[in-house]
């Protein structure tokens, strides 16, 4: 039997094998490739941030679950990192039931890191459903849309949202997003009505679908994937799990390039003779 | 090796193993996260709602808003309380009234929210300049645009036979959609390894404390 006759027959179990090493390994191991080099687009996030002024405040929206936490918890903790550096600050949203939990954790963790108190510098006014009718309620008003914040505190008691009633006091939207409601669903009920600036990261899946609105300039900066998250990762100078990630990543990918290019020569008798080979 | 003595981080990661199962061949165990995974969902989907969206925007105001009673928040009640009359054969039809609102109000919402966010914003992004001074890059980037749009819509133009220079455009349009369709299935594998990655990385480190991050 040929070599591309056994590949045809290749259980594919021994694929999801190799995948498993390729990711394990260089993990265990700390092999390192190649360094990670931020993009425009990541720039353009990073930049978007570094602009605002110090006490501006944002709108973090942390529309993911725990299904996509490998690529949007890494570039949602490097983005509330960065604002409270900068101390900017944050009012956390979530319109995905799985994301309060984690937006707390990150705003806890980023806040015991840069000193900044819950209430006063950033609140998590947790999660609602309606998709866009939340967005574009918000646009009304944020405290008659989201009336307490996660714990139950009524907004009228929270320093930090003193002064704000609507987008018109938002410098920034950072939408950090797994699909919808998402990106594009801020991007068409906020970004094109209220006109506020926004940056996104969002899942390696979605990516593809943004760059419409980056190129024209809907979108100040994107973060597509853990690539993405690594590359922001490295702007703000402090390497974490997205940059970890990136040397299995790129192994993986490296594998996988090597399997479509076999599997089609190993077809290609087969295709040629009308799938008689 | 520093195995973690936390119970909820065992119970994550052998619900972890359990569904990695399905990779050697389709199991009990692997059924059986699957079936926790759903009812544990649907339970804190509905506790979650209950607390976050229907205490604090519906029943606070209405019942315990004091002298700050909003009584218009009873529409809201009673088309909420209409939707369980689909329980009752007899009945459903007044689901309808509540079902008609949504169907009326996200439509809108949605059009409204695509007319402005996707097709105004969009054909503007597409007018560019085809000759940027000093910058052959950009120019280049800008026919590309403007050539690769005008033939991927002559490809969905479809009330006139793809021949002639219709046809070579039309073709030309495949090549700039093939192209899009690979750099779609290249995020998605960057996304599949990524939740790998993911899963590993806790493994190793959250469980079995193998990894130090």
């Amino acid at each position: 039997m040929s070599f591309f006759a056994s590949l045809r027959r290749l259980d594919r179990r021994w694929i999801f094998l190799a995948i498993g090493l390729l990711v394990v390994v260089p993990l265990l191991t700390g092999f390192h490739i190649a360094p990670v080099l931020p993009s425009a687009r990541a720039r353009g996030f990073y930049d978007a941030i570094e602009k605002l002024p110090a006490g501006s405040t944002v709108v973090l929206a942390g529309d993911y679950d725990p299904g996509t936490i490998a690529e949007n918890y890494p570039m949602h903790l490097a983005a509330t990192r960065h604002l409270m550096a900068r101390k900017i600050k944050i009012i956390a949203v979530e319109l995905y039931p799985g994301g309060p939990p984690l937006a707390d954790r990150v705003l806890h963790l980023a806040g015991a890191e840069f000193d900044r108190k819950e209430g006063v510098d950033y609140v998590n006014l947790g999660y609602k459903s309606g998709n866009e009718a939340v967005m574009s309620q918000m646009g009304s008003s944020i405290p008659v849309t989201f009336p307490t914040d996660r714990s139950g505190t009524p907004v009228s008691r929270i320093p930090v949202m003193k002064g704000v009633e609507n987008f018109s006091q938002i410098k920034l939207l950072v939408s950090i997003s797994a699909g919808y409601p998402g990106t594009k669903e801020w991007v068409q009920q906020v970004v094109s009505r209220y006109h506020v600036p926004m940056v996104a990261g969002v899942t390696a899946v979605s990516a593809p679908e943004y760059y419409p609105y980056l190129q024209a300039g809907q979108l100040q900066g994107l973060l597509g994937g853990m690539a993405g998250a690594a590359e922001y990762e490295t702007l703000v100078k402090a390497p974490g799990l997205a940059t970890r990630g990136m040397d299995a990543q790129s192994l993986a990918h490296v594998f996988i390039a090597l399997m479509i290019l076999l599997g089609n020569l190993a077809t290609l008798p087969q295709r040629s003779s009308g799938g008689k080979a | 090796m520093h195995l973690s003595g936390d119970l909820g981080i065992w119970i994550a990661a052998l619900l972890t193993l359990g569904i990695f199962s399905f990779l050697y061949k389709d199991n009990p165990a692997y059924k059986l996260c699957e079936h926790l995974f759903v009812g544990v969902s649907a339970g804190y989907y509905v506790v979650l709602n209950y607390f976050s969206v229907v205490k604090p925007n519906l029943l606070d105001p209405l019942f315990h808003g004091g002298a700050h009673t909003d009584f218009l928040l009873v529409v809201p009640l009673v088309l909420g309380i209409l939707l369980f009359s689909r329980f009752f054969p007899k009945g459903d039809w007044l689901s309808r009234w509540s079902i008609a609102l949504i169907l009326g109000v996200y439509p809108a919402l949605r059009i409204t929210g695509f007319g402005q966010g996707d097709f105004v914003e969009q054909i503007h992004g597409t007018m560019v300049p085809l000759w940027v001074a000093g910058n052959p890059g950009a120019t280049i980037g800008n026919w590309i645009l403007v050539v690769g749009l005008l033939a991927t819509l002559i490809f969905f133009f479809f009330s006139k036979e793809h021949k002639g220079a219709l046809g070579g455009t039309a073709r030309l349009g495949v090549y700039f959609l093939m192209v899009s369709f690979g750099a779609s299935y290249g995020y998605t594998v960057m996304a599949r390894i990524s939740l790998l990655i993911g899963r590993v990385m806790f493994l190793l480190h959250d469980w079995l404390g193998v990894l130090h991050l």
